[in-house]
C-alpha cells in the first residue's frame, strides 16, 4: 500500500472542496451566481502558513467559506501511543507552541488522574503563575499579529519586546524558549533559580504601563476602531452550538470560564475577575483580550506574594525521577531512576478528562490507560479547532477584507488544530 | 478522590439527583463513576436520543467526540462524546460501542452543530462511518489516502 499520491492529487481541488454541502447552498451555478471561488492561503499571510480558506465571493462579500486544514500533518496523536508517559511531555509542547506550559498542565493533569496522584501545593501555585505568564504570552503574539494583519506594525514590535522577556524568564526556569516542557507529570521539573521571582515580579510592575501603551496606539486609532467594530458577528446561542470557547465565547456575553467554574491546579484560592463583553465582535474580542492580560498580572503577583514553601514533586519515587544528588548516595534512587527512564511506569487502566482554560480557550486531554506504561490513547481538544468552525458564521455577508480580522480575533493555532 | 462506581444499577443509585442519569435511565445500558468522571454507554441506535436527552438535562456544551480502538477485541471501536454543562458546572462522557466489520453510527450534527468538525476528524482517522453527516469527508489527510492512522493496525510510522 502506498500512501505517497502525485502532487496534484494531495491538494484538493477548488472543485473538490465547491462540492462540499457549505459551499453553493444557494444555488448550484457560481456562474449564473455571479460568485466567485478564491482561495485564501495557505500563504496568505494572515492564515499563518498552514490554513487554506477556500472563499466564495460576490464582488467583495463572502457567501460562503470553508476552512481546508491538514498541512501540518504532526501525526501527534498517534506518536503519543508508542511513546512513554512521560516521554509525551515533550510532544505537548509542540500543540500550542504559544502556550506550551499550559498544554503540559492539561496533559499532567489528565495522566496524574488516572494515577491518583497527589500534588504538592507549591507545584501548584507554580503551575499557575506560569500558566498566567504563557497566557501574556499567548495574547501578546495574538495582539502583535492581529494588529500586523490590519496594517499596524509597531504593535507587533512593541508586543515582541515585552514577549523576549517573558522568553528570557522561561528559558530561566526550563532551559528553553518555547518548547518548555517545565510542567511534568507529579509536579514541575526544577525548582526556580534565586532571582527568578523578583525578575518576574519586575517584569509583571512595568507590564501595566506597556498594555497602556499598546492602547495608546489603537484604542482610539480610528482605522482600528473601523476595521473591527461591527465585525465578525455571533450570537451567543450560535457560539455555544458551534463549540466556541475562550475569549470570543465570552465577547458573547457568556460568562463561563475554567479557571473559577471548575478550578484545577488551586485556582480557588486566587482573587480574579472573569472579563466580560457582549457586543460579540472582533472589537469586544480584542477589548476582553487585553483585560484578560492585566488580570493575569493580578494572578501572578498574588502567585509570587503567596507562593507555598516545600516540594516541587509529588512524594512517588516510582514515578518521579530521583534527585540527582540521592543517585549517588542512594542504590534504590539509582534502581528507580534506570527504571523510569528504560521501562516508564505502569498507569491503572481507566479513562480520564482534564480540562484547562488555555489562552485560546477550553483545553481538554482525553487519556486512555490499559493499564500499561504507554497511553493506549490520547486525544487532545483545543479551542481552536472548534472555534475555526464558526468562522464561517462570523463572516458570512461580510467583506473579504474583514476575514483578515475575523481570524486575528479567534487567535488561532494551526499546531492546536491539525493532528 | 470519590471511589469508583460501576454498573448502571449502582451509578443509578449513588446519582439519583444527577440530570443527565434521570434523563438518560431508559437509555443507558452500562454506567460508571471513575476517577470523579461519570460515563453512561449507549447503544448505537439511541445516540441521538441520548445527545438530545442530555441537553434537554442541561448539558448545554458539546465538547468533543473522538474514538478508542481495541484492536483485536471485539467491540473493536469505542466512540466517546463529551459534554459540559455551564450551569452545572459538570461534564458527562456518552460511550458507544461499535464491532469492527460495522464501524457506523448516526451523526449527531442535527442536535448539536459542533460536532460537524469532530465527527469528520473520528471518520478520517478511525473509519467510523457517520450516517446523515452533512459532509462526511476527510479533514486532516489528503481525500486519497489510504487507510486511518489512528487505527490500532495502522504502522505508527506510517505504511513505506
Amino acid at each position: 500500500m502506498s500512501p505517497v499520491a502525485a502532487p496534484d492529487q494531495i491538494i484538493p481541488g477548488i472543485e473538490d472542496v465547491v462540492a462540499d454541502a457549505n459551499l453553493h447552498k444557494h444555488g448550484t451555478d457560481p456562474i449564473a451566481d455571479q460568485t466567485m471561488v478564491i482561495n485564501m492561503g495557505p500563504q496568505h499571510p494572515s492564515t499563518h502558513g498552514v490554513l487554506r480558506l477556500v472563499l466564495e465571493i460576490d464582488g467583495e462579500t463572502v457567501v460562503s467559506l470553508a476552512p481546508d486544514i491538514g498541512y501540518l500533518h504532526t501525526g501527534i496523536e498517534k506518536t503519543c501511543e508508542a511513546k512513554f508517559y512521560q516521554q509525551v511531555v515533550p510532544l505537548t509542547d509542540r500543540i500550542d507552541y504559544l502556550s506550551p506550559m499550559t498544554n503540559n498542565t492539561a496533559y499532567a493533569l489528565a495522566v496524574e488522574k488516572l494515577l491518583e496522584l497527589e500534588i504538592p501545593e507549591k507545584a501548584q501555585w507554580l503551575r499557575v503563575l506560569f500558566n498566567e505568564l504563557m497566557r501574556i504570552n499567548s495574547h501578546l503574539v495574538w495582539l502583535g499579529t492581529h494588529a500586523m494583519d490590519i496594517g499596524a506594525l509597531t504593535v507587533f514590535l512593541y508586543c515582541f519586546r515585552e514577549r523576549e522577556q517573558l522568553m528570557r524568564i522561561f528559558e530561566a526556569v526550563s532551559g528553553q524558549r518555547m518548547m518548555t516542557s517545565y510542567i511534568r507529570i507529579g509536579g514541575v521539573s526544577l525548582e526556580p533559580p534565586l532571582g527568578l521571582f523578583e525578575a518576574i515580579r519586575a517584569f509583571l510592575l512595568d507590564f501595566p504601563s506597556k498594555i497602556d501603551q499598546y492602547e495608546s496606539l489603537l484604542t482610539g486609532n480610528p482605522i482600528w476602531i473601523n476595521r473591527l467594530k461591527g465585525v465578525g458577528y455571533i450570537t451567543p446561542e450560535d457560539a455555544i452550538a458551534l463549540g466556541v470557547s475562550g475569549p470570543p465565547l465570552r465577547a458573547a456575553g457568556i460568562d463561563f470560564d475554567l479557571r473559577r467554574d471548575m478550578p484545577y491546579s488551586s485556582y480557588e484560592k486566587f482573587q480574579f475577575k472573569v472579563p466580560v463583553t457582549t457586543e460579540s465582535d472582533v472589537w469586544a474580542r480584542y477589548v476582553l483580550r487585553m483585560e484578560e492580560m492585566r488580570e493575569s498580572v493580578k494572578i501572578c503577583l498574588q502567585a509570587l506574594d503567596g507562593m507555598p514553601e516545600g516540594r516541587i514533586v509529588a512524594d512517588a519515587p516510582k514515578i518521579i525521577l530521583p534527585d540527582r544528588e540521592q543517585m549517588k548516595t542512594q542504590m534504590e534512587s539509582l534502581i528507580h531512576h534506570f527504571k523510569i527512564v528504560t521501562e516508564g511506569f505502569a498507569v491503572p487502566a481507566g479513562e480520564a478528562t482534564s480540562s484547562v482554560e488555555a489562552a485560546h480557550g477550553m483545553m481538554n486531554y482525553y487519556v486512555v490507560s490499559d493499564g500499561t506504561a504507554k497511553p493506549y490513547r490520547v486525544h487532545m481538544r483545543n479551542a481552536d479547532f472548534a472555534n475555526l468552525q464558526a468562522l464561517e458564521t462570523m463572516c458570512k455577508g461580510r467583506l473579504l477584507a474583514d476575514v483578515v480580522a475575523v481570524i486575528g480575533s479567534l487567535d488561532i493555532v494551526l499546531g492546536a488544530i491539525d493532528r | 478522590m470519590a471511589p469508583a462506581i460501576f454498573g448502571t444499577q449502582a451509578v443509578f443509585e449513588a446519582f439519583p439527583d444527577e440530570p443527565a442519569v434521570k434523563a438518560l435511565s431508559h437509555l443507558a445500558t452500562d454506567a460508571k463513576f471513575d476517577r470523579g468522571e461519570l460515563t453512561l454507554t449507549v447503544a448505537r441506535e439511541n445516540i441521538v436520543a441520548a445527545c438530545q436527552a442530555v441537553k434537554q438535562a442541561g448539558y448545554n456544551f458539546f465538547e468533543d467526540v473522538t474514538a478508542v480502538d481495541w484492536y483485536p477485541s471485539e467491540p473493536r471501536f469505542q466512540v466517546s462524546y463529551s459534554f459540559l454543562s455551564h450551569a452545572l458546572k459538570r461534564r458527562l462522557r456518552l460511550v458507544v460501542r461499535l464491532v469492527g466489520d460495522d464501524a457506523s453510527l448516526d451523526s449527531i450534527t442535527g442536535a448539536w452543530p459542533a460536532a460537524n468538525f469532530y465527527e469528520r476528524e473520528v471518520f478520517d482517522l478511525f473509519g467510523i462511518h457517520f450516517g446523515g453527516h452533512p459532509n462526511l469527508r476527510r479533514i486532516m489527510m489528503p481525500e486519497d489516502w489510504k487507510g486511518n492512522p489512528l487505527r490500532k493496525d495502522y504502522p505508527v510510522e506510517g505504511y513505506r
